[in-house]
C-alpha cells in the first residue's frame, strides 16, 4: 500500500536513441538476438537455462552518457550543429597568421562559452536521467529464489524468475500471472499508466497454475513458456505454457504488464516473461528525437545561405583583390610590398579570400545562436511566472521544461489531446436527476448566489462525505417519504454490479467497474439507500436506516446492444421486482403506455441534461408476479442452457421481461470536464487550430466528451464514423466520407437551394443506410445543419464543419503505408477528429503522420504514461501535471495543471514568443548585414521585446494567432526584406560619411577623412540608425524597452569612450590604438550632421513603407491595436481595464445553458463493460468466506470466463450494433409531443413570439429524422435555431460597449454563420426540404 | 458567449486574494509573484504608426532639414579653397623633370616651383594641405604595419618591434631594428612645400608656415612619445635602431630645430601616421596664421610654391596636390552636406504630401473601429 508513494518516478525513458551501455558483448549480443528472436522460450525457476538466450534483464537505461563517454560523445553531438562546426572552422582559420584579420580569441571565447553551457545543461539532464533510472532499477521486488522469497532490486530480476507482487505495487516486468490470493487465480489491475484507463481490469491465471498457490509449490514449478518475441502490442499476447507434458494456451488475459498497478488483490505471483527494454511499456515508448523548432530549421537554412553569400562576397572581394594587386598593388610595392610568402597576385587573392571570410563572419555571428537561446530562456521564465497559468488547487505553476521551443508555440496547427485526465477530470458526479417528472439538481439562482452544499451526515451516518449535491428539494422529498423518490434510489442501490468493501462499520468503499456506476450507487447511499454488501444471491442495503436484504434472483447484464441492465430481486416481503436502468433511447420504448405523459416530461429533462453535456440514464421498474417470474425464469434457464446462439436467446429472454416497465426517472452524471475546456477548445479552433482527441477510451465516451467540450457541435455539417475492421472497408469509408464532403461543399457554393438540397440528400442517404443493417458500417450522417454557414466565412477547398471519428482497429489500417495519404486528406478536412481505442504507439503514429504529411507544427497534450510517446513525437509535448503520475510531465516540453492553460500558452505566450523571435531575427539579420557590410561595430546590442497586443486581446481575437501558423512573420521573404534593408542601410552608412567626410575637415582644419574618424562616425551612425530602427519595431514601450534602447546607446558611447581612453592605451598601446578618436570625432558638428543625415536617409523610406503598409493593408493585430487606441480615447472617462467589462459577460454555466438543445446522449453504456453480472452471480469474485454463505451453484461456473473472453474478442463496435437493433420508426410517430416540446424549450424564452413559432416549426420537422433513429445514441435532436436565438439573447445581455467584439466571438463560435439575427430568415428554405421522407 | 465566459483574470484575482493572506497552510506556495514584470503587464507606451503621427513627422523632418541644408550650403560656399596639382605628369608641368628623374638613392633633392594666382583674398587662418590620390593608406596590410607600442616610446618595442611591421622590421643589411618600423612610417610623405608671395611690387616674400598644431592633441601628447629619458640627447635615445629604408634621414633628425617636434613626436610624422580612410585623401601640412592687422592672411595675387620633390607617386599613378583652404565652424569646404540636407528635406516633405493624399484616398481603417475577425 505504501508503494503508492513511489509513483513520482519515471517509467519511460526520456531519451531512447541510447548508445547502449557498452558492456562488452552484452549490447552487441542483444541487438543481434533482437534481429533473430522469433520466439521466446522461458523456463520458470531455471536461470541457467534462460541465460542461454541472453534475454535483456530488467535494467532500463535511459541516460545517454557516463563519466567517460560524456566529453567525446557530447562534443561530437554538439559539433553536429552546423554553427558550432562553422565557428570551429573559423577558429582554425584565424590561427593562420597570413589570413588572420581578427585575433583568435574573438571566436574562441564565445564558442567555448556556448559549448560549455550546452555541455553543462546536457550533463545536468543526464544526471537526472541517471538518478531516475537508478531509482527505478533499485526498487525492491520479492523474487522466489530456490524456494524462498528474497528481496531483489528490479534490475536484477531475470527472465524466468517468479516474483511476488503485493497490493498497490507496480508490476516490475511483463509477467505471466501464475497464482493469486484471490479465488480462481483472479487479480485486479489498473492500467492507467499503460493506456490511460482508470477502471480496473481482471486478469486470471491459467487454472493449473492458479492451484499452485503458495511459494513452496511455485518453487517447484518448472513450466516452460513459449511465446512471441517482444512487441509493442498492449492488448495482445500469444503463447503456450508447457507443463507436465501438457499444453496450455496463454493470452493477454493471463498477463500482467509492467506499468500496471495491482489493486484489490492481496498478493499474486508471476513469471517474468519480458524484462526491461523488452517490456511492452518500454517497447511502446517512442523514440525521442531532438526537438527543433521550424524557426531553428529556417535559421539553419538561412545561415547556410548566408554562408554561401559570404563565400560569394569572399570570392568577389578576392577577385577584386587579385585585380587590385595586379593593377595597383604591384606598382604600389615601393610603399607596401607583398608579404614574404606572397609572390604573385593570385596567391594574395587566395589569402585575402580567407581573410574576408573571417572579417565578414559577423554576418553569421555566433551571438545569433546565443541571443536566440537567451530570448527563449526569457520566454520560458515568463511562462513559468505566469500567474494565470497557475493552478492554486494543486499549487502548481506552469513549467516550461524545454527552453528551445517557445516560438513554435505560436505556430501550432494541430493539437493532439488525450481525453481522460486531460479534457476530463476523470471524476463522475451525480449531478441532476428527474424523478417522476420533477427535476432536481443544480439550481441556477438568477442572483448568482452560491448554492449551499447539502450536508447528509445528520440524516444519514453512512453518507459519503465527499458527495456533493446542492438541491435540498430532493433531500426533502426523501425525508418526506415520497414513494417515487424512494423507489428511485432503491433502484440505484440495487441495480448495479458494484462490489462493496466494509473495512469497519459504516466505512464503505465501493469498487465500481465504471466510475459512473460508482457515482450512482454513492448517490443512493447518501440519500439513504446504502448498498452494504452482496453475495451471489443477495444484496444487503440499509434503507433509511433499516437494514434490508434482498435476494437477487437474476442480473440481466449489460451489453453494447442492450444498452441497459436489470436486476430482478425479491424483497423481504416477497415482492418480486425488476429494476432496470439504461440508455433512454432503449428504455423509453419499453415503458408501459400509461407512462406517456411522464415520459414526455422526463424526455424533456433528458434533453436538457444532454444539452448540458451530462451523461443520462433512464430508470424504470416493473413489479413481477410470482407466476410471471417463474415463467420467465424457466425460459431464461432454457436460453441459458442452449448451446447454439446462447447469447441471442438470452437477449431475447431478457427482452421479454424488460417490457411494460414504469418509468421512475432519469439521472444525469457529469463526466467532469476540466475547468474551461469547452471555452478553450472553442477558442483554439477559432484560432484555426485543429484539435484531435486521441483516447484509449471507448468510442461512445469519446464522442460524448467531444460533444460536451464543444469539439463536436450540433451544427456540424456531418460527423463521419470510421469503424471498419478490414483494409477495404476502412478505405471505402474514408473515400465515401471525402466524397460526401466534396459534395456538400460543392452544394454550398452553389447557394442556398443547393445547400438545402444537400441536406435533403443527406437525409435520404441516412435513411437508406439505416435500412441496411448488414453493411451498415458506412459513414453515417448524423446531422445536417439546418443553416448554411455564411458565405463570407473563409473556407478551404472543402468547406463546412465536419468531424471524423475513427476507432483503433480502423486506425491501424488507416496508418498503413498505402492508406496514409487517404486518411490524412480525409481527416484534415475535418474540423474535429476523434480517435478512440488507440494504443500509445498509435497515438505517436498519428502525430508522426500529420508531421509527415502536413508539415504542420503539432502539439500533443496528455497526462498519463500512455501519452508519453505522443508527447515525445509531437513538435511540442505538453504534460498535464498532477493527475496520473508524472511520466507525461517528465517527457513533456511544457507542463501545467489544467487543459485550459493551453489557450494562454498558445495564444498569448506562443504568439508573443513567435512575434518576438521573428522581430528579433529580422532585426538581427538586418543589424548584422548593416553592420557587416560596413565592417564595424563596437558595441554589443541585445535585449528587446516586441510585445504588440496585450494578453487579453490575444485571447479575444484568436485570429491573431494565424500569422504564426502561416509562418508569415519570419520566412524567407521576410528574411530577404530584412537583409535588403540591412544592405541598404549599410550602403547609406558607408557612402554618406564617405561623401561628407572625404573632403571635410575639423573646425581646427585637421581633415576628418582619417581611418579612425571615419570608423567612429560610421559606427556611431550605425548604432543610432539601428536604435531608431528598433524603436520603430518596438510596439510596446515598457520601462525595459526604454532601459535597453537608451541603455544600449548609452553603453555604446560609454564603451567607446572607454576604449578610446588614455588609460587603456597606456596599458595596451597596440590593442587600443583608437585613443582619442571618440573625443576628437564626436566634438565635430559635421560628424553629427552626417549622422543625422544618414539616420534620416535610412529611416525615412522604412517609415514611409510601413505607414503605407499599415494604411493600405493593415494586419489584424495592427487593427486591434488601432481600435484599442481609438476606444481608449473614446472611453477615457472611467474606462477601467478592459478586463472589467470582459468580466461581466457571463460564466461557464451560462454558456452551457445557452447551448441548450443539443443532442441527448445516454451515458451509461459508455463506461461499462459487460460480464460483471455473470461474475457476481457466479460468485467467482467473492471471497471464500462470503462464498460459503451462499453456496449458490455457479450455473455457468466453468464457462463464464470463456464467455467473457468470447464476448471480448467478438466485441462489435457499438455504432454497428446501434443500427442493427430494431429501430421502430413509429416512435417518432407516437410521440410528436416530444420533439415539439423540446423545441419550444430550446427556443429561448426571451425570443419574440414570431421567432419562436418559426423556430418551433423548423424544429419539429428537423427533429423528426433524429427521432426516427432512436437506436442511435447521439441522434441529435436538432435545435440549431435555438443556438442562434440564444446567442441573440446573449447579445442583448452583454454590456453595451463590448457587445460588438463579444458578438463577433460568439458568432464565430456558433459556426460562423454571419449575423445571428439573419439566421432566422435563412431558415425557411431548409424547412421546406428538410422534412424527412417518411 | 463561451469564449467570453472564461476569464482568466477574474480567476486570477480570486486566487490572489487567498494567497496574499498567508497561503492558508500550504507549506510552500509556488504561485508566481504578481509583479508587473513577471506577468508581462508592465505599463507600456504603444506607439502606432497612424496618419496623425507619421505625416507630421515627415513634414517636421522636411522643415528641419531644408533650412539646415541651406545654412550649410551657404557656409560651405563662403569657404575659399585653392588647389594645385604638382605631380608633374604633363610634360609642360614644372615638376615633370623631378617626377621623372626620381630615384630612391639620389642624395640631391630635386626642387621645382609652381606659380599660381589667388583671385580672392583668404581671410582668417588659412590651412595648407597636401593631398595624395590613389594612395592606399587604408590597405589592410598597410594599416596593420605599425607598432604603436614603439611609437609610444616603449623601450622594449623600440629594439624589438612587433612582427606586424614586416617587412620593415629590421634593416636588411645592419639587422638593426627599424624605428619607426612598418610600412606606414616607411612611406612618410617627405616633400617640402614652401610658399612665396609675389608682391605687386615684384618682391617675393616668404609666407610663414606654422608647423605646430597640425596633429590631434591626443596623438601629440599621449599616443606618440619619444623613447628613453627626456634629458638624454635624442640621438642617444634612438641608438641601436636603423632609419626606415625609404627615409633620407633618421627619425631624430626630422626637425632638429625644435626638440618638441622631433623624433616620434614630429607632427608631420604624426599626421602621416593617422592613416586615411580613403585612397584619395588630404593631410594638414601647415597653418598660415591670421595676421594681427586687418589685412587678409593671403592677399589675392601671385604666389610661388616651392617644392622639394622627394616623394615618388608616378609608379602607382598617384597624384600630389597642395591645397589652401579657409575654415568655418563646420570645417572646410563641403558642399555635399548642404545639398544632401536640402535633398533629404525636400524628399521628406514630398513624401509627406504623397502619403497624405494616399491616406485620404485609400485609408481602410480610420473610418470605423470594426475588427474583422
Amino acid at each position: 500500500m505504501t508503494v503508492l508513494t513511489d509513483i513520482p518516478e519515471k517509467w519511460l525513458p526520456v531519451v531512447l536513441p541510447i548508445k547502449k551501455k557498452k558492456k562488452a558483448g552484452f549490447g552487441g549480443g542483444k541487438s543481434k538476438k533482437k534481429r533473430t528472436e522469433e520466439e521466446r522460450r522461458v523456463k520458470a525457476n531455471d536461470r541457467e537455462h534462460n541465460e542461454k538466450f541472453q534475454y535483456a534483464n530488467n535494467c532500463i537505461v535511459t541516460s545517454k552518457y557516463n563519466i567517460l563517454t560524456f566529453l567525446p560523445v557530447n562534443l561530437f553531438e554538439q559539433f553536429q550543429e552546423v554553427a558550432n562546426t562553422y565557428f570551429l572552422f573559423l577558429l582554425i582559420l584565424q590561427l593562420i597568421p597570413q589570413i588572420s584579420s581578427l585575433s583568435w580569441f574573438t571566436t574562441i571565447v564565445p564558442l567555448a562559452l556556448v559549448l560549455s553551457i550546452t555541455a553543462v545543461k546536457d550533463a545536468t539532464d543526464d544526471y537526472f536521467r541517471h538518478k531516475s533510472d537508478n531509482q527505478v532499477n533499485n526498487r525492491q521486488s520479492q523474487v522466489l529464489i530456490r524456494g524462498s522469497l528474497q528481496n531483489e532490486k528490479w534490475m536484477n530480476v531475470k527472465v524466468g524468475d517468479i516474483i511476488k507482487l503485493e497490493n498497490n505495487q507496480f508490476v516490475a516486468a511483463d509477467l505471466l500471472l501464475l497464482s493469486s490470493t484471490e479465488p480462481h487465480g483472479l487479480c485486479y489491475i489498473e492500467t492507467a499508466e499503460l493506456d490511460g484507463e482508470t477502471n480496473m481490469k481482471v486478469r486470471q491465471s491459467v487454472s493449473v497454475t492458479a492451484e499452485l498457490g503458495d511459494p513452496n509449490n511455485l518453487a517447484s514449478f518448472d513450466g516452460e513458456v513459449v511465446c512471441e518475441p517482444p512487441n509493442n502490442k498492449l492488448d495482445r499476447f500469444c503463447g503456450t505454457l508447457y507443463w507436465r507434458e501438457k499444453k496450455y494456451p496463454l493470452t493477454n488475459q493471463n498477463m500482467l504488464l509492467r506499468g500496471c498497478v495491482l489493486r484489490n488483490t492481496e498478493a499474486c505471483y508471476g513469471l517474468v516473461i519480458f524484462a526491461g527494454p523488452d517490456t511492452k511499456l518500454m517497447q511502446n515508448s517512442g523514440r525521442t528525437k531532438f526537438k527543433r523548432t521550424s524557426i531553428d530549421r529556417l535559421m539553419n537554412t538561412l545561415v547556410l545561405w548566408i554562408f554561401g553569400f559570404l563565400v560569394c562576397m569572399g570570392v568577389i572581394l578576392a577577385v577584386g583583390n587579385a585585380v587590385w594587386e595586379r593593377e595597383v598593388g604591384s606598382l604600389f610595392q615601393s610603399y607596401l610590398p607583398w608579404d614574404p610568402p606572397v609572390d604573385n597576385f593570385m596567391f594574395s587573392a587566395f589569402l585575402s579570400f580567407w581573410s574576408y571570410i573571417i572579417i565578414l563572419n559577423t554576418v553569421v555571428p555566433i551571438s545569433l545562436y546565443v541571443s536566440v537561446e537567451v530570448i527563449r530562456l526569457g520566454h520560458s521564465y515568463f511562462i513559468n511566472w505566469d500567474r494565470q497559468m497557475f493552478c492554486s488547487r494543486c499549487n502548481t505553476a506552469a513549467e516550461s521544461r524545454t527552453t528551445t521551443l517557445n516560438e513554435e508555440l505560436g505556430q501550432v496547427e494541430y493539437i493532439f489531446s488525450d481525453k481522460t485526465g486531460t479534457l476530463t477530470q476523470n471524476i463522475m458526479t451525480f449531478n441532476k436527476c428527474s424523478i417522476n417528472g420533477q427535476t432536481y439538481g443544480e439550481v441556477t439562482d438568477p442572483l448568482g448566489k452560491q448554492p449551499k452544499r447539502l450536508d447528509f451526515t445528520p440524516f444519514n451516518p453512512l453518507a459519503n462525505p465527499d458527495f456533493c449535491f446542492y438541491d435540498e428539494k430532493l433531500l426533502e422529498s426523501v425525508k418526506v417519504g415520497d414513494l417515487h423518490t424512494h423507489e428511485f434510489f432503491r433502484l440505484l442501490s440495487l441495480c448495479h454490479t458494484v462490489m462493496s468493501e466494509e473495512k469497519s462499520e459504516g466505512e464503505l468503499v465501493y469498487k465500481a467497474q465504471s466510475p459512473d456506476e460508482g457515482a450512482l450507487v454513492t448517490a443512493a447511499r447518501n440519500f439513504g439507500f446504502v448498498f452494504r454488501s452482496r453475495t451471489p444471491g443477495t444484496i444487503t442495503t440499509t434503507e433509511m436506516g433499516r437494514t434490508v436484504t434482498y435476494s437477487l434472483l437474476a442480473i440481466l447484464d449489460f451489453n453494447n446492444i442492450r444498452k441497459r441492465m436489470s436486476v430482478i430481486v425479491r424483497n423481504p416481503e416477497g415482492r418480486i421486482c425488476l429494476y432496470c436502468k439504461g440508455a433512454d433511447t432503449v428504455l423509453l420504448e419499453r415503458l408501459h403506455p400509461c407512462n406517456q405523459e411522464l415520459m414526455s416530461i422526463t424526455s424533456d429533462h433528458l434533453n436538457e441534461y444532454g444539452a448540458d453535456g451530462l451523461r443520462t440514464l433512464a430508470l424504470a421498474y416493473r413489479e413481477l408476479s410470482e407466476d410471471e417470474w417463474e415463467a420467465w425464469s424457466e425460459s431464461h434457464r432454457c436460453a441459458d442452457k442452449a448451446t447454439d446462439c446462447r447469447e441471442d436467446r438470452l437477449a431475447a429472454a431478457y427482452d421479454k421481461i424488460e417490457q411494460d416497465m414504469k418509468l421512475l426517472g432519469a439521472t444525469a452524471i457529469e463526466d467532469k470536464l476540466q475547468e474551461g475546456v469547452p471555452e478553450t477548445i472553442a477558442l483554439l479552433s477559432l484560432a484555426n487550430i485543429k484539435i484531435w482527441v486521441l483516447t484509449g477510451d471507448k468510442q461512445e465516451t469519446a464522442v460524448n466528451i467531444g460533444y460536451s467540450c464543444k469539439m463536436l457541435t450540433d451544427d456540424m455539417t456531418e460527423v463521419f464514423i470510421i469503424g471498419g475492421h478490414t483494409v477495404q472497408s476502412v478505405r471505402q469509408e474514408l473515400r465515401s466520407a471525402r466524397e460526401r464532403m466534396m459534395e456538400l461543399s460543392r452544394g454550398k457554393t452553389e447557394g442556398m437551394e443547393a445547400w438545402a438540397e444537400a441536406c435533403f440528400m443527406g437525409n435520404g442517404m441516412k435513411d437508406g443506410q439505416e435500412g441496411d443493417c448488414t453493411t451498415g458500417r458506412g459513414s453515417k450522417q448524423l446531422h445536417c445543419s439546418s443553416l448554411p454557414p455564411s458565405a463570407s466565412g473563409d473556407m478551404d477547398s472543402i468547406s463546412g464543419e465536419f468531424a471524423l471519428i475513427i476507432s483503433g482497429h480502423s486506425l491501424a489500417h488507416a496508418l498503413e503505408a498505402d492508406m496514409e495519404a487517404e486518411f490524412v486528406s480525409t481527416a484534415c478536412a475535418c474540423k474535429a477528429v476523434i480517435c478512440c481505442r488507440v494504443t500509445p504507439l498509435q497515438k505517436a503514429q498519428v502525430v508522426e503522420l500529420i508531421k509527415k504529411h502536413k508539415k504542420a507544427v503539432t502539439l500533443a497534450i496528455g497526462d498519463g504514461a500512455n501519452d508519453v510517446s505522443m508527447i515525445k513525437s509531437a513538435h511540442i509535448g505538453v504534460g498535464i501535471s498532477g493527475q496520473e503520475g508524472i511520466q507525461a510531465v517528465l517527457a513533456s516540453d511544457y507542463s501545467f495543471a489544467q487543459f485550459r492553460f493551453l489557450q494562454r500558452l498558445l495564444l498569448v505566450h506562443g504568439r508573443w514568443s513567435y512575434l518576438r523571435m521573428c522581430r528579433f531575427l529580422c532585426y538581427f539579420f538586418y543589424k548584422n548585414f548593416a553592420f557587416t557590410m560596413v565592417h564595424f561595430w563596437f558595441g554589443f546590442f541585445c535585449g528587446f521585446s516586441a510585445q504588440d497586443v496585450p494578453d487579453h486581446r490575444s485571447l479575444e481575437y484568436p485570429k491573431l494567432y494565424e500569422p504564426g501558423q502561416l509562418n508569415l512573420l519570419f520566412n524567407k521573404k521576410e528574411f530577404f526584406i530584412c537583409i535588403t534593408q540591412g544592405i541598404y542601410t549599410s550602403v547609406v552608412l558607408f557612402f554618406v560619411p564617405y561623401a561628407v567626410l572625404s573632403d571635410a575637415t575639423q573646425s581646427n582644419g585637421v581633415p576628418l577623412a582619417d581611418y579612425q574618424t571615419f570608423a567612429v562616425t560610421t559606427a556611431t551612425a550605425l548604432v543610432i540608425v539601428v536604435s531608431v530602427q528598433i524603436a520603430l519595431d518596438t510596439g510596446f514601450w515598457t520601462v525595459f524597452n526604454h532601459m535597453f534602447v537608451w541603455g544600449s546607446v548609452g553603453s555604446y558611447f560609454t564603451i567607446m569612450f572607454a576604449l578610446h581612453s588614455q588609460t587603456l592605451f597606456r596599458i595596451f598601446p597596440n590593442q587600443f590604438r583608437f585613443i582619442g578618436s571618440a573625443q576628437n570625432t564626436l566634438l565635430q558638428p559635421v560628424v553629427w550632421l552626417t549622422i543625422a543625415l544618414a539616420t534620416a536617409v535610412c529611416v525615412v523610406p522604412v517609415l514611409a513603407f510601413r505607414f503605407l503598409k499599415l494604411d493600405l493593408k493593415p494586419q489584424l493585430s495592427d487593427t486591434v491595436r488601432h481600435t484599442q487606441l481609438v476606444r481608449q480615447k473614446r472611453r477615457k472617462p472611467g474606462g477601467r481595464s478592459i478586463g472589467g467589462a470582459w468580466r461581466g459577460t457571463g460564466s461557464v454555466s451560462e454558456g452551457r445553458l445557452g447551448a441548450r438543445g443539443g443532442s441527448r446522449r445516454s451515458g451509461y453504456a459508455f463506461s461499462h463493460q459487460e460480464g460483471f453480472g455473470e461474475l457476481i452471480t457466479s460468485g467467482k469474485n467473492m471471497r471464500l468466506s462470503s462464498l460459503a454463505l451462499a453456496n449458490f451453484a455457479s450455473k455457468h461456473s466453468s464457462s463464464w470466463i470463456e464467455t467473457l473472453r468470447r464476448k471480448k474478442t467478438n466485441h462489435t463496435p457499438p455504432s454497428t450494433s446501434g443500427e442493427c437493433s430494431p429501430a421502430p420508426s413509429n416512435v417518432s410517430g407516437t410521440c410528436p409531443a416530444l420533439s415539439n416540446s423540446s423545441s419550444v424549450l430550446g427556443g429561448s424564452q426571451e425570443t419574440p413570439i414570431e421567432e419562436e413559432t418559426d423556430a418551433a416549426v423548423v424544429l419539429s420537422s428537423s427533429s423528426h429524422p433524429a427521432a426516427s433513429e432512436p437506436a442511435e445514441p447521439r441522434a441529435p435532436a436538432q435545435v440549431a435555431p435555438a443556438d442562434s436565438s440564444t446567442s441573440a439573447a446573449a447579445r442583448t445581455d452583454s454590456p453595451g460597449g463590448w457587445a460588438r467584439s463579444l458578438e463577433t466571438v460568439q458568432e464565430a463560435l456558433f459556426g460562423r454563420r454571419g449575423c445571428a439575427s439573419a439566421s432566422n430568415t435563412q431558415v425557411p428554405p431548409c424547412d421546406a426540404t428538410e422534412t424527412p421522407p417518411h | 458567449m463561451m469564449a467570453s465566459s472564461y476569464n482568466a483574470k477574474e480567476e486570477d484575482g480570486h486566487h490572489s486574494g487567498s494567497s496574499t493572506h498567508g497561503g492558508t497552510g500550504a507549506p510552500k506556495n509556488k504561485k508566481p509573484d504578481n509583479t508587473a514584470f513577471k506577468q508581462q503587464r508592465l505599463p507600456a507606451w504603444q506607439p502606432i504608426l497612424t496618419a496623425g503621427t507619421v505625416l507630421p513627422a515627415f513634414f517636421v523632418i522636411g522643415l528641419i532639414f531644408i533650412p539646415i541644408g541651406i545654412g550649410l550650403y551657404v557656409t560651405s560656399n563662403n569657404i575659399k579653397e585653392y588647389e594645385v596639382d604638382y605631380t608633374g605628369v604633363e610634360p609642360n608641368s614644372p615638376c615633370y623633370d623631378c617626377a621623372n628623374s626620381f630615384t630612391w638613392n639620389s642624395t640631391t633633392p630635386c626642387v621645382c616651383t609652381v606659380n599660381f594666382t589667388l583671385t580672392q583674398p583668404f581671410e582668417s587662418n588659412v590651412y595648407m594641405y597636401y593631398g595624395l590620390s590613389n594612395f592606399y593608406q587604408n590597405h589592410r596590410r598597410y594599416v596593420k604595419s605599425r607598432d604603436d607600442s614603439q611609437l609610444n616610446g616603449v623601450q622594449s618595442s623600440l629594439t624589438n618591434p612587433s612582427k606586424e611591421c614586416k617587412p620593415y622590421l629590421t634593416n636588411p643589411e645592419t639587422k638593426l631594428p627599424i624605428a619607426p618600423c612598418g610600412a606606414i612610417a616607411n612611406s612618410l610623405f617627405n616633400d617640402t612645400l614652401e610658399l612665396y608671395y609675389s608682391q605687386p611690387d615684384g618682391n617675393t616674400s616668404k609666407v610663414t608656415l606654422v608647423k605646430r598644431g597640425i596633429a590631434w592633441y591626443t596623438d601629440k601628447n599621449v599616443k606618440f612619445r619619444n623613447p628613453g629619458n627626456d634629458k638624454d640627447n635624442l640621438t642617444e635615445r634612438f641608438k641601436g635602431t636603423a632609419k626606415p629604408v625609404n627615409w633620407l634621414k633618421p627619425v631624430y633628425e626630422l626637425d632638429p630645430s625644435d626638440p618638441e617636434n622631433n623624433g616620434f613626436i614630429n607632427e608631420d610624422f604624426i599626421v602621416w601616421m593617422r592613416t586615411a580612410a580613403l585612397p584619395t585623401f588630404r593631410k594638414l601640412y601647415r597653418i598660415i596664421q591670421k595676421k594681427p592687422d586687418s589685412t587678409p592672411t593671403l592677399a589675392s595675387g601671385k604666389y610661388v610654391l616651392k617644392i622639394t620633390y622627394n616623394y615618388p607617386v608616378r609608379s602607382f599613378d598617384g597624384r600630389k596636390r597642395m591645397i589652401l583652404s579657409t575654415i568655418s565652424w563646420m570645417g572646410g569646404k563641403n558642399p555635399f552636406l548642404g545639398i544632401a540636407y536640402i535633398t533629404v528635406g525636400s524628399i521628406c516633405f514630398f513624401l509627406g504630401v504623397v502619403l497624405l493624399i494616399i491616406h485620404q484616398k485609400y485609408d481602410t481603417r480610420s473610418n470605423s473601429a470594426d475588427i474583422p475577425n
